[in-house]
C-alpha cells in the first residue's frame, strides 16, 4: 500500500502539499476512497487522505445552509438534515456499490468533486447547484476560499463551480457548504408498464406538456427492469416506466390524477407507496442495475438532450449487445457494453456527439480507462483552455494528475 | 472610483484601429464620433461616466472573433456590453478602450419545446424569450425587474437574480449552454441542451464573469412549463421585526414560495403612488408572497402562510382573486427603484446579502447610519433569500452627497460581511464594489479568483479595473513559491 498523508488541519494540509510542490511529488486525493475507480488511472505514489477533515461545521435550517469539513460522510449529513425534514435537493448519488465498496462511505468532498447528483437532477439541480462555498488548498499549497455562506450571491467568480466536477485535480476542498431545502411531505410513484423506449421517452414529453412535473422520470427496458427488485416487473414481465411525484400531499394527490389520466391510456399502471418509491429511485440513483456486471462490462454515462436519449440507444444497439436505462426523462442513459473493441467506444461517443451530447466511461477495468479517453475529448481550444486552468491551480501537477484528461 | 490610466500609445492608433474595426464589422457598425460615442458613457449605474475611445457593433460570431483578436494584438481593452443597465458599472467604458456591444445579436436561433430550451443570441432581452415561449405555455424563469430591457447576456455576465429565484433559481441555475469567444480570438462552445456539461464546470465559471473572461456570443437556456396557477398574497405588518419574523417561519415550516419580497414604509408609499397597486399604506412592512402550482395545492399553501402570518401579527392580509390583481401585486415591486427614483433627485442602489435571521438588527443599524449620514432611505428586499436592496436618496446636484451616498453604501456592504452575508446578491461587482473585495476575501482568495482571469485572459485586456481592486500581473501569480529542499518534509502520521 502507497504511503498515506492524514492531515487533520488546513495547516497540516497545506505543509504536506507544500512539501509535494517543492519535490513535485504527485499526489491522489481521496476521501474515504469510494471512487477510486473513477476516472483515468493515477500513477501517483501517495494518497492525501481528506477523511481527517470531518464533522459538520455549521447547520442552519431556517437559512437552509450547512457547512461541513469535506470528509464528512455523506450519510452523516443527510442524518442531520433528515432530523429537521429537510434533505440535500440534489440527491447525492452513492457510487461505493459500482466500485465494490459498501454502500453509505462516500464524504460530502468526493461528491462535490465528481458532482454527482440523482433523478431529481431535472428540477432540483446537480450538485453544483447547490454548493454556496468551500475552502480549499491548491496545487500552490495557499488556502484560500470563495462563495459564502448565503444562497445568493455573486461576489468574485464562481469557483464553487469550477470546484464542483474537477475529480480533485484543482484543489483538496477542506470545507464545503451547501445549500439544504424542505423535503417534500409525500412522494409516490406512478409505474407504467410495458413501454418501449420511444414511447416512453414520448410519455415523458407529453407528461411535461401536461405540467406535470415529475421529479424522476426514469425507463428501464425489461433487461434492466428484471435487475432491479419490482413486483411489477416479474409478474408482467415488462419494462417499466417511473415518474416520481413529490410535494405537499395534496399537490402529489392532485398531479397524480392527471398523471393516472394520461398513463391509463398507454398501458397497465402501478402505484408505488413512499416507501416502495423511495427504495425505487435509490437503487436507481446509485445505478443499481448495473452494479453487478462489476469486471465484465464498461458502464457510460451517456448525457444528451432529454428527447433524444432514445434514438442514441437504437442507434448503438443495432448489431450489439447492450443494456441500459434512462434517467433524466432521457437525458441521462446509462449504458453497459461488453469489454471487447475496446468497451465500444467510438460508437458510444459517435452516438453521444451525433445529438451534441457527450459520454464518460464511468466503470472499466484500469487497463481500459488508460487506453481510452474516461471523458469526453475536447475541441482543441476548449481542451488548451482546461488545461490552463489546471495549470493556474496546480502548475507542478500535484493532485491528482491525468485523472480527467493527459495531464488533467 | 480609480481606473486604470489611459494609454497614451492606444489612443495615438485610434484612427487606424477605427479602420481595422470598419474592415471587419462594416463602417455602418463602428461608431467614433464624439456625439455618439456619449450615449455609451455609463451603464445603470449613472453615477460613474466616461466615454469610450471607439465602439463597435458586430452582428456574428466571426466578428466579434475577429475584434478580439485584432484588439489583442493591438493591446486594446475591450468591454462588452448588453444593454447597458448593470446596477455596478460593469458596462463602464474606458475612455481608451473599445466598446463591444451585443446589441445586434437579436435573434432566437432554435426553440426546443420537446428538450425545454432556447438558443438564443445574447442581444435577445430577458423578457423577450419568455414572450416568444409563452403561447406554448412555457416561460425563462429568471425575471429581474429590468427584463424589458437588460440582454440575456448581461444576465449570464452577472448571474442576475430576479423576483422568483428563490424557488427557480437564478441564471446560472438555468442555462445549459453558451458559445463564448475568448480574447485570443478561439471560439469554445460550453454544454449544450443536455443536462450537464462535460470537463471543468466553465460554463458556471463564465456565468457571473462580469465580462472579464470571454465573450458571450450564444445562450442556450432551460424553458419551465407555466404552472397551472400563480396567486400572491399581499401581508402588512407594524414592524420590520415581526415581517422578517414571518419569513422565517414559512421557510421553517417547510415552505418554499416562488417568491417573497419585502418592502419597507417609504418603498411601499413610493411603489403605491408610482403604481396604485393597492399596497396598504398604515404598515411598516410589507411581504409579497407568491405561491404557484395546482390550484388546491396553491389553496392549501396560502392558508398556511396566511395562518403563520397572522401567529406572526399580521395586521392585513390581502391575497390576489385573479391574475390581473396578482400583477398589479408585483407591477409595484417591480417599479420600486423607478418609484423611487420620482421622490428623490437620484438614488443609488445597493445590493448585499445577509443571512435572514440577522435582518431586525441590520436594518436598525442602517437606520442609524441614515440618520448620521442625512440620507434617506428605502428598503426593498428579496426577503426569501436575504438579499437586501437598499436604496440611499440623494441629489447629486448638491456638492458632496454623491461622496456621502457613496460612504453610506460601502458601511451597509460592510455590515453585510460583518453579519455572515456577501457584497452583492445579483448586481455584481463591477467598479462600484470592487475595492470592497478586501472586506470578503483574503489576498489569496483573490489570487486565487485572478488566476482563473490569467487562464481565460492572460494580458487582462477584457474589462479590466471591473471586480479585481489590485490587478496582478499573471507571470507573478504563476510563480510558484516554493523552492526544492527548502520545505522539510512534513511531520505528518504516515503509514
Ligand atoms: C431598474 C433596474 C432594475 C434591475 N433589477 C434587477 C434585478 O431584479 N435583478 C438583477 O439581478 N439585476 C437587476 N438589474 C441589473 C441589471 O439589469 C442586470 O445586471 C442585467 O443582467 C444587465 O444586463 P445588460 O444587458 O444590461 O448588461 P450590461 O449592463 O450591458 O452589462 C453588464 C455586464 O455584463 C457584461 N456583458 C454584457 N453582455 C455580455 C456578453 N455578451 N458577453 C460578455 N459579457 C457581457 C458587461 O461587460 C458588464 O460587465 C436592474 C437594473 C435596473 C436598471
Amino acid at each position: 500500500m502507497e504511503p498515506v498523508f492524514r492531515p487533520a488541519s488546513e495547516a497540516e494540509l497545506c505543509a504536506v502539499m507544500t512539501w509535494a510542490l517543492g519535490e513535485s511529488v504527485p499526489l491522489e486525493l481521496v476521501g474515504h476512497g469510494t471512487k477510486r475507480g473513477y476516472g483515468r488511472p493515477l500513477r501517483t505514489e501517495r494518497l492525501l487522505d481528506m477523511s481527517g477533515f470531518s464533522g459538520i461545521t455549521l447547520y442552519e435550517p431556517a437559512e437552509l445552509v450547512l457547512e461541513a469539513k469535506a470528509g464528512t460522510p455523506l450519510a452523516e449529513i443527510e442524518r442531520a438534515v433528515a432530523a429537521e425534514g429537510q434533505m440535500l435537493a440534489f440527491e447525492p448519488a452513492d457510487w461505493g456499490p459500482l466500485y465494490g465498496v459498501m454502500p453509505g462511505q462516500a464524504t460530502l468532498g468526493g461528491v462535490v468533486a465528481c458532482n454527482l447528483s440523482g433523478p431529481r437532477r431535472t428540477t432540483a439541480g446537480a450538485a453544483r447547484d447547490h454548493v454556496l462555498g468551500f475552502s480549499a488548498v491548491s496545487g500552490l499549497g495557499e488556502s484560500f476560499k470563495a462563495g459564502g455562506r448565503v444562497v445568493k450571491n455573486v461576489t468574485g467568480y464562481d469557483l464553487s463551480k469550477l470546484l464542483t466536477g474537477s475529480h480533485g485535480t484543482l484543489a483538496a476542498l477542506t470545507t464545503v457548504t451547501i445549500k439544504v431545502l424542505p423535503a417534500p411531505a409525500e412522494t409516490r410513484t406512478l409505474a407504467l408498464l410495458g413501454l418501449d423506449d420511444r414511447a416512453a421517452l414520448g410519455f415523458f414529453g407529453a407528461v411535461a406538456r401536461a405540467g406535470v412535473d415529475g421529479s424522476g422520470l426514469a425507463h428501464l427496458p425489461l433487461a434492466a427492469a428484471l435487475r432491479i427488485s419490482l413486483d411489477e416487473v416479474a409478474r408482467e414481465g415488462t419494462a417499466v416506466t417511473a415518474i416520481r411525484l413529490e410535494g405537499t400531499s395534496t399537490a402529489v394527490e392532485e398531479r397524480m390524477a392527471e398523471l393516472h389520466r394520461l398513463a391509463a391510456a398507454k398501458g397497465t399502471v402501478a402505484i408505488l407507496d413512499r416507501d416502495r418509491s423511495l427504495a425505487f429511485w435509490t437503487s436507481l440513483r446509485d445505478v443499481g442495475p448495473f452494479v453487478a456486471d462489476h469486471g465484465t462490462n464498461a458502464l457510460w454515462r451517456v448525457s444528451v438532450p432529454p428527447a433524444s436519449g432514445a434514438a442514441v440507444v437504437a442507434a448503438l444497439a443495432a448489431g450489439r449487445s447492450i443494456e441500459h436505462f434512462f434517467d433524466w426523462g432521457g437525458g441521462l442513459v446509462w449504458i453497459s457494453t461488453p469489454l471487447a473493441d475496446d468497451g465500444g467506444v467510438a460508437a458510444v461517443r459517435t452516438a453521444a456527439a451525433s445529438v451534441g451530447g457527450h459520454a464518460t466511461l464511468v466503470r472499466a477495468p484500469a487497463d481500459l480507462r488508460a487506453a481510452i479517453p474516461v471523458f469526453e475529448p475536447e475541441a482543441p481550444a476548449l481542451a488548451a483552455l482546461t488545461r490552463r486552468v489546471k495549470e493556474s491551480f496546480d502548475p507542478r501537477s500535484i493532485l491528482n494528475p491525468g485523472r480527467m484528461y493527459p495531464g488533467v | 472610483m480609480k481606473m486604470p490610466p489611459l494609454d497614451e500609445a492606444v489612443l495615438a492608433r485610434r484612427d487606424e484601429l477605427g479602420a481595422a474595426l470598419r474592415a471587419i464589422v462594416g463602417a455602418a457598425a463602428v461608431i467614433d464620433n464624439v456625439e455618439a460615442l456619449r450615449a455609451y458613457e455609463s451603464d445603470g449605474l449613472t453615477a460613474y461616466r466616461q466615454a469610450p475611445m471607439l465602439v463597435a457593433l458586430p452582428s456574428v460570431t466571426a466578428e466579434v472573433a475577429s475584434i478580439l483578436k485584432l484588439c489583442g494584438e493591438r493591446e486594446v481593452k475591450v468591454v462588452p456590453r448588453g444593454a447597458g443597465t448593470s446596477l455596478s458599472g460593469g458596462a463602464l467604458p474606458l475612455g481608451d478602450g473599445l466598446l463591444l456591444g451585443l446589441a445586434k445579436f437579436n435573434r432566437i436561433l432554435d426553440i426546443d419545446y420537446a428538450n425545454a430550451c432556447a438558443v438564443v443570441q445574447p442581444g435577445v432581452t430577458n423578457l423577450a424569450i419568455t414572450r416568444a415561449v409563452e403561447r406554448e405555455g412555457y416561460y425563462y424563469a429568471p425575471d429581474p425587474s429590468s427584463q424589458i430591457a437588460c440582454t440575456i447576456g448581461g444576465n449570464v455576465a452577472e448571474n442576475s437574480g430576479g423576483v422568483h429565484c428563490l424557488k427557480y433559481g437564478v441564471t446560472t441555475n438555468n442555462i445549459l449552454g453558451l458559445e463564448v469567444v475568448l480574447m485570443n480570438g478561439e471560439i469554445v462552445r460550453l454544454g449544450g441542451k443536455n443536462f450537464d456539461a462535460a470537463g471543468y464546470d466553465l460554463l458556471g465559471v463564465m456565468t457571473g464573469s462580469e465580462g472579464l473572461l470571454g465573450v458571450i456570443t450564444e445562450v442556450t437556456v432551460r424553458l419551465l412549463k407555466k404552472p397551472a396557477t400563480a396567486r400572491a398574497v399581499l401581508i402588512g405588518f407594524a414592524a420590520n421585526e415581526t415581517a422578517g419574523d414571518c419569513v422565517a417561519k414559512v421557510i421553517a415550516g417547510g415552505i418554499i414560495p416562488a417568491g417573497m419580497e419585502m418592502m419597507d414604509r417609504p418603498a411601499i408609499h413610493a411603489a403605491e403612488e408610482f403604481c396604485g397597486s393597492g399596497y396598504p399604506l398604515d404598515v411598516e412592512a410589507l411581504l409579497i408572497v407568491e405561491l404557484d402550482g395546482n390550484v388546491r395545492e396553491v389553496d392549501e399553501q396560502i392558508d398556511r402562510i396566511c395562518a403563520i402570518a397572522r401567529a406572526c401579527g399580521a395586521v392585513s392580509i390581502r391575497s390576489s382573486a385573479n391574475e390581473g390583481e396578482r400583477l398589479a401585486f408585483w407591477a409595484g415591486r417591480k417599479s420600486a427603484f423607478p418609484a423611487v427614483g420620482r421622490i428623490s433627485p437620484d438614488y443609488y442602489c445597493m445590493d448585499g446579502t445577509i443571512p435572514r435571521r440577522r435582518l431586525p438588527e441590520v436594518l436598525r443599524r442602517m437606520t442609524e447610519m441614515s440618520a448620521r449620514h442625512g440620507l434617506r432611505l428605502a428598503n426593498v428586499f428579496h426577503a426569501g433569500d436575504g438579499n437586501l436592496h437598499p436604496l440611499i436618496l440623494y441629489d447629486a446636484n448638491k456638492p458632496g452627497e454623491l461622496e456621502t451616498a457613496e460612504k453610506f453604501g460601502a458601511e451597509i456592504l460592510t455590515l453585510c460581511v460583518e453579519v455572515g452575508g456577501v457584497l452583492t446578491g445579483e448586481h455584481g461587482v463591477g467598479v462600484e464594489k470592487r475595492d470592497l473585495m478586501g472586506t470578503m476575501f483574503t489576498e489569496s482568495d483573490l489570487a486565487h479568483q485572478q488566476r482563473v482571469k490569467c487562464a481565460f485572459d492572460p494580458a487582462g485586456r477584457l474589462n479590466p479595473g471591473k471586480v479585481f481592486p489590485i490587478l496582478h500581473r499573471c507571470a507573478e501569480l504563476g510563480r510558484v513559491h516554493v523552492r526544492k529542499g527548502q520545505v522539510r518534509f512534513p511531520d505528518l502520521p504516515r503509514f
